[in-house]
């Protein structure tokens, strides 16, 4: 229950000075990484979510994830295969992991993709050059929003 | 020659592919039908915490690729050794001296790729083999020094490779070049970029996995220069890293700074008991 307030009380602090949202420095992680509360305060679109899961420009899970039932050309296997995904995790958990996997997986070889700082040599984007101004996290609220929710579509049982 | 051919073909083929996942292969690289390399070997003592063997990049590219390595008039990249032929015999710079001068036959280097990068007590540091020659240009020759990981030290560098071909890699960690060597570790370890990605990462943890259409391999270096199939040049060790650095979302260090030249002592050591293979090709 605190941590439900604590995650509620920042997400309306933030949405003011993030449009609507929560700003990615002010994720509340719960203590097994899961984040409660909305990242965009609009809930996430499935369909938008499959594409943004397989778009190299954006979320680019292919190269480490496999769906057995998506037709996709070359998916990765460095992470382990997401069918029934949404067996094994709900909804504030997903979000966790794909806000900061860190914070589930200790270590992990996984992108934080709602992180914008703490970085070594963060360069701009793929350039090779240094970042010239504060990051853009990788995707933005609505992405994650809708990639949870793609995800959400991922069950087994 | 055919002959050769064909043998190498066969040592190619050797075994059947199962895409069993895409887990290294267990080919047998035998060079112009007659070098047997050393693919696969121990891993170092300095690595034995992390893994047991360390493998040749070679074992993690397809049948069609390798075999183009397995005899040099299918390898692309010994046109570029026969260019550097030719410059080592060629005077250049005020003194008028060649490279053949000094050092004669350039089969008479065999041996030297093997130990680099090596500590050079008058510079009182680490050099690649690349400063080394640009050490003899500039000090010995009275000539330019070439452009890190440019054409003609590209071109010399596998020049050099190739004539020590199935030597085992084996450069010094300890002594004068240990802290160098140090560095270049924690450079390994390190997750830079906004991906916060170590080579470690890919190279120590996912070797055999695949990244999207990418084979991961251990990272080895045994091979460099190497031909790459998709840019259709001789790649050298500091580019490679500098690509691979970028594809973490992080600003890279440049070809031929310190880091690089630490790291690529790291990285060679990871190697050390494989065979020198560049140059050799690669996708
Ligand atoms: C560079 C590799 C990599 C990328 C890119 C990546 N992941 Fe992962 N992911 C992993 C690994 C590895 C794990 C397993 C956690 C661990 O043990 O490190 C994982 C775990 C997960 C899990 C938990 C899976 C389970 O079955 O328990 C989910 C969900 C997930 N990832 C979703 C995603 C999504 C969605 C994206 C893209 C927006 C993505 N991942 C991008 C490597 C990656
Ligand atoms: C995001 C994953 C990733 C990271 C991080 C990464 N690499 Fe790579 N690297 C690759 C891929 C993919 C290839 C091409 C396939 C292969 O040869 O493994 C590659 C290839 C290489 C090769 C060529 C191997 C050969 O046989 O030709 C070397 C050397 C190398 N990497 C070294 C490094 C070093 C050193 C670092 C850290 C500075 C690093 N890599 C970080 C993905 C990565």
């Amino acid at each position: 229950m605190k941590l439900f307030t604590v995650s509620l009380a920042s997400a309306l602090t933030a949405g003011m000075a993030f449009a609507g949202g929560v700003a990615p420095q002010d994720v509340v992680f719960g203590e097994y990484g899961e984040v409660e509360v909305s990242l965009s305060g609009v809930a996430g679109d499935p369909a938008r979510g499959a594409e943004v899961y397989g778009s190299k420009k954006l979320g680019n899970c292919v190269a480490c994830h496999e769906i057995t039932t998506q037709n996709v050309a070359f998916p990765g296997n460095v992470g382990p295969a997401l069918d029934g995904v949404a067996d094994r995790w709900n909804q504030a958990e997903l979000r966790g992991i794909l806000s900061n996997s860190k914070k589930t997986f200790e270590g992990t070889i996984m992108p934080a993709y709602y992180k914008v700082d703490g970085f070594v040599r963060p360069g701009k984007a793929y350039t090779g050059k240094a970042a010239d101004g504060p990051l853009d996290p990788l995707l933005s609220a609505q992405d994650i929003e809708d990639v949870v929710a793609f995800l959400m579509t991922l069950k087994d049982e | 020659m055919k002959f050769k051919a064909m043998t190498a073909i066969a040592a190619v083929i050797l075994t059947v592919p199962m895409w069993a996942a895409a887990d290294p292969d267990d080919d047998n690289l035998i060079l112009n039908g007659e070098t047997e390399m050393t693919t696969k070997a121990a891993a170092p003592a300095h690595l034995a915490d992390v893994m047991d063997e360390v493998m040749s990049g070679w074992h993690f590219r397809s049948d069609e690729t390798q075999m183009m390595q397995a005899d040099d008039f299918d390898n692309p990249g010994m046109v570029f050794v026969e260019n550097a032929m030719n410059a080592w015999n060629t005077a250049e710079g005020s003194e008028g001296k060649s490279c053949a001068d000094c050092h004669g036959d350039v089969a008479d280097m065999a041996g030297v790729k093997p130990t680099y990068p090596k500590w050079n007590e008058d510079a009182g540091a680490v050099r690649t083999l690349q400063m080394q020659v640009n050490a003899c240009r500039t000090e010995r020759m009275g000539a330019d020094a070439w452009k890190y990981d440019g054409g003609d030290a590209i071109e010399m560098e596998a020049l050099l490779s190739s004539v020590s071909r199935g030597m085992p890699v084996d450069v010094a960690i300890d002594g004068p070049a240990q802290k160098t060597w140090e560095m270049g570790k924690e450079l390994y370890y390190t997750r830079t970029g906004q991906l916060e990605l170590s080579c470690a990462n890919c190279h120590e943890d996912n070797y055999g996995n695949m990244i999207r259409a990418d084979h991961l391999s251990q990272g080895q270096i045994n091979g460099f220069p190497t031909y790459r199939l998709k840019n259709a040049k001789l790649n050298g060790v500091h580019s490679r890293f500098k690509g691979c650095v970028r594809d973490t979302r992080a600003e890279t260090y440049k070809p031929g700074s310190q880091e690089f030249i630490a790291l690529e002592l790291y990285v060679t050591s990871r190697g050390n008991g494989l065979s020198v293979e560049g140059p050799s090709v690669r996708n």
